[in-house]
């Protein structure tokens, strides 16, 4: 088990030095998703199978696929006749073996897997939902309110305004 | 079972902060600095479940669900003020947006 998690922790460690020094944005953000995907299975050895699945679903699949809509939206860094560079193999080799490492990684770690995990080790999510609506209901509360305000918020900021000047400025 | 001391854990997760540091310090592109600010986030994530896991209490989970709540929040503002920058400046380049500075 011991070994899934170095294999898992360095994958992670690489695909985030290659997200913050690359330079082409995407790239970077594939790497990026990369290294959450590799916390996650790190999430899953470290008996939290249900936070994993929050990882894959949340951060991998929401949050970084709104960031790739706001760069594909921008279209920076990215010119329409290197489409053809993109399709060698360089560009998307790295990034595969490291994918196809962790997902080994995550199938051999869920084989070698004791049958059936003792209660009292693996954090069970009807233990999350207790504790979270019943300790933390006010923070829950919070973190709703929260939201509001960021949906809000990113709906003002998002509408594009139209200039306004005041009727002595402007010119006939 | 996994054994691996919890030092090492948490050695993990303080090198993947301190790369989301480097990032957010080097970068000056917008994109990149928020991408580190994701990291940032996600390694104090990891930190709380290592401690869920070492004391065996779901605290440390409720909590990342929390980071998880914030993060959806960061993101989406920030990604909405980008585009406002972009629209403006047609730049994402932190180091020219700088109509707030005094030029003395």
């Amino acid at each position: 088990m011991n070994l899934f998690f170095y294999i898992a922790a360095a994958i992670a460690l690489i695909s985030t030095i290659m997200a913050i020094s690359g330079r082409n944005a995407i790239h970077s953000l594939l790497f990026l998703i990369l290294s959450l995907l590799a916390v996650s299975v790190i999430f899953y050895l470290l008996n939290a199978p249900f936070i994993a699945a929050l990882e894959v679903i949340i951060y991998a699949g929401a949050i970084m696929v709104l960031f790739i809509f706001v760069t594909m939206m921008l279209n920076i860094g990215i010119e329409r006749s290197t489409e053809k560079k993109w399709l060698n193999p360089r560009m998307w080799i790295i990034p595969s073996i490291l994918a196809a490492i962790l997902l080994t990684d995550l199938i051999l770690a869920i084989k070698h897997l004791p049958a059936s995990p003792s209660v009292d080790q693996v954090i069970l999510p009807k233990q999350v939902g207790i504790s979270l609506f019943s300790t933390y209901l006010l923070a829950v509360e919070i973190a709703a309110i929260l939201l509001m305000a960021g949906v809000i918020g990113a709906y003002h900021l998002g509408s594009q305004k139209k200039k306004v000047t005041h009727r002595f400025l402007i010119k006939n | 079972m996994l054994t691996v001391p919890v030092e090492i854990q948490i050695l993990l997760a303080g090198i993947l902060f301190l790369l989301g540091l480097i990032g957010l310090l080097v970068r000056r592109n917008m994109i990149f600095m928020l991408m580190s600010i994701e990291i940032m986030f996600n390694s104090a994530g990891l930190v709380f479940i290592i401690a869920s896991t070492y004391w065996k209490q779901p605290d440390g989970q409720v909590m990342f669900i929390f980071i998880l709540a914030v993060t959806a929040v960061e993101v989406a503002i920030g990604l909405a003020l980008l585009l406002q920058v972009y629209h403006h400046f047609k730049t994402l380049d932190a180091d020219s947006v700088n109509k707030l500075k005094d030029h003395n």
